[in-house]
């Protein structure tokens, strides 16, 4: 059987393929900017109201290290309990829960969406010999962009919300103790619980998409 | 493997796709069952140009999905260039896909975004082709279609028949054995399609691939060798074109 021979030498298709993979998911990207962009304004909008939180909590922290007379009554002033160090209460914790959660709920629905929209396309890339891996690489890819994009901007957006609030509220105190550090880090921690957000809800619409049979590329109707 | 002689005599015709007693059944509730194909035995040689033809439902379509290894039959065996496709797993079928099978979709289903020539690396890509080859190749097969100076326009950027001309370069990408085209005429004009049936043809004829296509297309008859009618899930009737009488002609000019 000279045919089941030539089956032992399948090529491995590794390493190029995620390169082609990142051509077609920006090509998807591209073709569903507007509708991209929407899902990527709910990650800008979480992940901003995160950075603000962080940041903002940072530097009451360290308004509150200063000490200063006049200051203290600013802070009070502004309902910041300097006896508690100027955590963030729990009622913002929660808030900021349900934010991130509705969030993931969002770029897992609009993925979902973007499969079901392109059963045609899943099925023509498969007829064409693509794997399921490299299905789920594409989605993959084009959710996580979008997810880590939205990160980017939420917390640059947030950050510049944050200096601008307490700086109304603090004036010139603000800038003589800005702590640098605490803020990367609360930059740092922005940015991967939003990446984390995109990646985990890019999960299951990747695997929902590779799951698609090539028969639906032949069928006519959308 | 890409030059075959297309003037065989009976006997040595090679057989391309084997089909045995082919079943496929659907499974509704309680003991409905849907037979959309009762039992299919059939040949596909070697560089012949095979139609199928059948009302909606007689179950071409899933004949045709059987053939081109994207559905497996509930009962029987299909072999595909001496493979049986049952033993596969996703794997190798998507391997088999890649380089044994070109499809043609009536719906053109080229990736939008991607330019033509992107559109016809793609499946030398997933074969494992370096990109600069595939680019050569991509940009010569093209300029065989006669779209030689459009390799980098968007779909959008073409007309359907254009469309449907990356489509059959996109298929021939990897030299496959076989060409499957669900009918690939019948979202184009009466002129472009026979354009595209010319082309289907050459390519046949000069780099000996099998062609079988569902179609309605008269003009698309008239070039097969063989035409297969199946109705109910089975074969009605498989006559050879010389056999038959089908004229060709337009409205007010003779073709």
């Amino acid at each position: 059987m000279k045919g089941l021979a030539q089956l032992e030498e399948i090529p491995h298709q590794t390493a190029l393929s995620w390169r082609i993979a990142l051509t077609v998911s920006m090509a998807g990207l591209r073709r569903r900017f507007f509708r991209s962009l929407i899902t990527m304004v709910g990650v800008v909008l979480a992940i901003a109201f995160l950075a603000y939180m962080l940041v903002t909590e940072s530097i009451t922290r360290s308004l509150i290290a200063l000490d200063h007379d006049e200051l203290n009554i600013l802070l009070q002033k502004f309902g910041v309990d300097i006896f508690s160090g100027g955590e963030t209460d729990q009622m913002t914790i929660m808030l900021l829960g349900l934010t991130l959660m509705t969030c993931t709920v969002g770029i897992l629905n609009s993925m979902l969406m973007a499969v079901t929209e392109r059963v045609r396309e899943i099925g023509t890339l498969k007829c064409l010999g693509a794997r399921d891996r490299f299905i789920v690489k594409t989605y993959f890819i084009e959710s996580s962009l979008q997810g880590v994009c939205g990160a980017v901007i939420g917390l640059v957006l947030g950050l510049i919300v944050a200096v601008a609030v307490s700086c109304r509220n603090y004036g010139g105190y603000v800038f003589s103790t800005l702590p640098v550090v605490s803020i990367l880090g609360d930059l740092v921690i922005s940015l991967f619980i939003g990446s984390l957000i995109a990646v985990f809800s890019s999960i299951m619409p990747a695997y929902a998409a590779a799951r698609k049979q090539p028969v639906e590329a032949l069928r006519v109707q959308e | 493997m890409t030059q075959q002689p297309t003037d065989q005599t009976a006997e040595e015709k090679h057989i391309v796709i084997r089909s045995i007693d082919v079943k496929r059944y659907y499974y509704g509730e309680a003991d409905n069952v849907t037979k959309a194909l009762d039992g299919v035995t059939l040949d596909v040689y070697r560089g012949e140009y095979l139609s199928i033809m059948g009302p909606s439902g007689s179950g071409k379509t899933t004949l045709f999905n059987m053939i081109g290894g994207i559905d497996s039959p509930t009962d029987g065996m299909v072999f595909i260039d001496e493979i049986d496709v049952a033993q596969l797993d996703s794997y190798e079928l998507a391997w088999m896909r890649c380089h044994k099978i070109g499809y043609i979709f009536q719906t053109y289903n080229i990736l939008p975004i991607l330019t033509a020539l992107e559109n016809i690396t793609l499946p030398m890509t997933f074969a494992g082709m370096s990109p600069t080859e595939a680019r050569e190749k991509g940009a010569a097969i093209l300029k065989r279609v006669g779209l030689g100076d459009r390799l980098f326009h968007k779909p959008f950027e073409m007309s359907g028949g254009q469309q449907q001309r990356v489509a059959v370069a996109r298929a021939i990408a990897n030299d496959p054995v076989i060409i499957l085209a669900d009918e690939p005429t019948a979202n184009l004009d009466v002129d472009t399609g026979a354009e595209i049936i010319e082309l289907l043809n050459e390519l046949r004829k000069e780099r000996g691939i099998t062609v079988i296509s569902a179609t309605h297309d008269m003009k698309m008859l008239d070039v097969s060798d063989r035409i297969l009618w199946i109705r109910d899930g089975k074969v009605q009737r498989l006559e050879e074109r010389k056999n038959l009488d089908i004229r060709v002609g337009g409205i007010g000019d003779e073709k």
